[in-house]
């Protein structure tokens, strides 16, 4: 017995010791929280966003003007825990929020860093309420509903297809979301949503019936605003079927052609609308670091994180935010910056970034077509 | 032990129980208002009651009725989800006060999450043991998969209600509930006090009936089903009974809580916070309504500490070997007959001091 008390006891300490190795932060810098979820289902995309957000402040530091620093927070996706992270933060003295990575997360701390006034700019919450009413909220990706509306277009303008489905996941905001502004849109430029079938997010194994009423309706083309793992699914089980589909995919989709285990010819000819073009020097520089660091590829949530960074420091530099601010007057110098339409960042997801007072960003799409295992800009 | 059953342990207990929980939010209070409190444990606040009634209202039936069910957190959804309605259709009503709307809203949570409870009670407590508990947890998976996709807003004209379908056909008006997104720019009424007071509502309604002539069955249908039903008790009546109103008590939690966020996706009431709750009732104890209180503050607590925040990639490690060594030591003998005794002096030291 007194043998376990001991082992309980030690391994107490161990947790203890563990514990208290935390924290600190250098004088002059400027502090930056941020959350997205590091663990849970959903941690690869937070795990990108904070990766690449450090090879930023890498650079931005060894520039040797204003310094960074970054706190990454867990929030695994949840909102509970990601007010809890964002109170974690700003009693670390957190000056200008970088988060949250997910939509769900994004919208429930979008309103507390309202109320406290503290400046927060979002990599990748896509969801239309992260910005609604919140003049401090930022976003550096597309909204939802505009990703849908710029598919729609650019299907029709293409001639790409007249007769689409679509095979969405009914339980996930992001993807809701696309799907509904690319119904709205097919509808005004007259393009024809002929089978509409849906997925929850713990079903994506199955697809014989989405595919199977997408066929018997005639679709000529599938448009997937999904992920890339239940669509790699899609492309499986249709091409088992034999039926052969023109597909259309969002940002989600990017990661496909790195999926393993699977058979990138069947992703070939597929169509994705993604920010981030990995043919540009800047790109390929970015691409080298993350690897030597993560050693993986980055995805488009990495870059997005990257560019987050650039776009605090050009509107801090502009700003002239310094390090002894507070996070509100922070937040006041740069929300004037951002809305400014002559304030423009050029990055890995974008030439010419701006933002509106809604919090939008607006820069060019970019379409590119998988051929022969790359991307290649349409 | 025995003078102590002479002195209706029952009453004496539950006053202790009042007492324990007022002091402890005097002290935080006390703490808050001197400025001692972190913005971390200030926000936690809330949650921490919410899951306190909870982890409370499992242990009536996990513990107290005998049955393993797996979907408590769907009845939490539908407390906030209908809460969260109720408390923005009142505001849109004109209904100005904040403590109003959030009585209001626990009221409508409560009673519906009661109805869910009875609508999945009727036909699984005709089940036993494992099948009940797949039918709990079912109901769990439904009721989130359902919720993703309603869409729910409220204008001049009333509530307008859609189902897979986001166009609500309003003018002006407000958007309350919006499919997978959850409940949206909802007002933040809750506050400490209500969940302070939620769980003394808890505690009052669960040991009286724990006390109570209802308790005593369903507490003998747990032990022993046959020899219940064979003097005469209605087995199914009394365990439909701890369920619904654990059912209630969950649907009210679910209302503060879902009054505490801008934005709650129904996602977050998957079968994860089920079994959350579940941990924190085992934890602490079947049947230990004090363990549950406990365990529930302290493991919601422990992650956000800044200790383990600081951790950062090893939080969930280090929390999940905190979770199994509380496990293990809860669980070692002589761990327990060393905390029995120390409990069993204290009382006898109190009963002397009350003589």
């Amino acid at each position: 017995m007194k043998k376990k008390f001991l082992a309980l006891l030690l391994a107490l300490a161990m947790t203890l010791a563990l514990a208290a190795c935390g924290g600190g932060g250098a004088a002059g810098t400027i502090k930056i929280g941020g959350i997205g979820p590091l663990t849970g289902s959903t941690a690869q995309y937070g795990i990108a966003t904070d990766e690449g957000a450090k090879i930023a402040i890498e650079e931005i530091n060894a520039l040797g003007g204003l310094q960074f620093e970054l706190n990454g927070q867990d929030d695994e996706a949840d909102g509970e825990k990601g007010v809890n992270a964002y109170n974690n933060l700003m009693d670390w003295g957190m000056q200008i929020l970088y988060g949250c990575t997910t939509s769900g997360s994004c919208a429930a701390v979008a309103a507390e860093s309202f109320g406290d006034r503290v400046f927060q700019l979002t990599p990748s919450a896509s969801s239309t309420t992260v910005t609604e009413g919140h003049d401090n909220v930022f976003q550096l990706c597309f909204t939802d509903p505009n990703q849908g509306r710029t598919a729609a277009d650019f299907i029709k303008n293409n001639g790409l297809a007249q007769k689409v489905a679509v095979i969405y996941n009914n339980s996930d905001d992001y993807s809701t979301g696309i799907y509904q502004g690319f119904k709205a849109q097919a509808e005004t430029v007259g393009l024809e949503i002929v089978s509409t079938t849906t997925f929850p997010e713990d079903t994506t194994t199955d697809f014989s019936a989405q595919i199977t009423d997408a066929y018997n309706n005639g679709a000529e083309m599938i448009f997937l605003p999904i992920y890339y793992t239940p669509a790699s699914n899609i492309l499986i089980q249709a091409s088992q079927k034999g039926y052969d589909f023109t597909y259309f995919g969002c940002d989600g989709l990017d990661g496909i052609l790195t999926l393993e285990g699977f058979d990138t010819s069947l992703a070939e000819g597929v169509y994705v609308l993604t920010p981030f073009d990995t043919a540009s020097d800047a790109a390929l520089r970015f691409i080298e670091k993350y690897k030597a660091a993560t050693g993986s590829e980055p995805n488009q949530f990495a870059a997005d994180g990257y560019d987050c960074m650039y776009a605090l420091y050009a509107a801090c530099q502009k700003a002239g935010v310094t390090a002894d601010m507070t996070a509100d007057q922070v937040c006041e110098a740069l929300i004037p910056v951002f809305t400014d339409p002559g304030f423009s960042v050029d990055g890995l997801t974008g030439s010419g970034m701006q933002w509106g007072t809604n919090g939008e960003v607006s820069k060019d799409p970019l379409i590119v077509q998988i051929t022969n295992g790359v991307y290649v800009s349409q | 032990m025995n003078r102590l059953r002479t002195m209706k342990p029952a009453a004496r207990q539950n006053l202790i129980s009042y007492t324990l929980v007022t002091a402890a939010y005097l002290v935080i209070r006390l703490l808050q208002g001197q400025g001692m409190l972190s913005r971390s444990i200030q926000g936690q606040l809330v949650p921490i009651c919410c899951y306190i009634v909870m982890a409370l209202s499992l242990n009536l039936v996990v513990g107290i009725s005998g049955e393993l069910s797996l979907g408590h957190a769907g009845f939490m959804s539908v407390g906030a989800f209908s809460g969260v309605a109720a408390a923005v259709s009142l505001e849109s009503g004109g209904v100005g006060s904040p403590a109003v709307r959030l009585v209001a809203a626990m009221a409508v949570g409560a009673v519906l999450a009661a109805a869910a409870g009875f609508i999945v009670g009727v036909p699984a407590l005709r089940l036993q043991g494992d099948y009940l508990a797949i039918v709990t947890l079912a109901f769990g998976q439904i009721i989130v998969n359902i919720l993703q996709c309603v869409y729910l807003g409220v204008d001049a004209g009333g509530l307008h209600f859609n189902f897979l379908d986001a166009e609500l056909h309003m003018e002006g008006g407000v958007s309350i509930i919006s499919g997978p997104k959850g409940t949206v720019s909802v007002t933040k009424i809750a506050s400490f006090t209500a969940g302070f007071l939620l769980i003394l509502v808890a505690l009052a309604v669960v040991q009286n009936l724990v006390n109570s002539r209802a308790g005593r069955a369903i507490m003998a249908t747990r032990d022993n089903r046959i020899a219940t039903a064979s003097v005469g008790i209605n087995s199914t009546k009394y365990r439909l009974m701890a369920f619904v109103v654990a059912a209630a008590l969950a649907g009210a939690a679910g209302a503060l809580y879902g009054l505490n966020y801008s934005s709650v996706a129904p996602s977050k009431f998957d079968y994860n916070t089920s079994i959350l709750v579940l941990v924190f009732v085992v934890l602490g104890g079947l049947g230990n309504m004090w363990g549950s209180i406990v365990a529930a503050a302290f493991l919601t607590a422990l992650p956000e500490t800044p200790a383990m925040r600081g951790l950062a990639d090893y939080r969930m490690l280090v929390y999940a070997v905190v979770l199994i060594l509380v496990m293990l030591g809860t669980n070692n003998p002589s761990v327990q007959s060393f905390l029995n005794g120390k409990l069993r002096r204290k009382k006898r030291r109190k009963e002397g001091a009350v003589k």
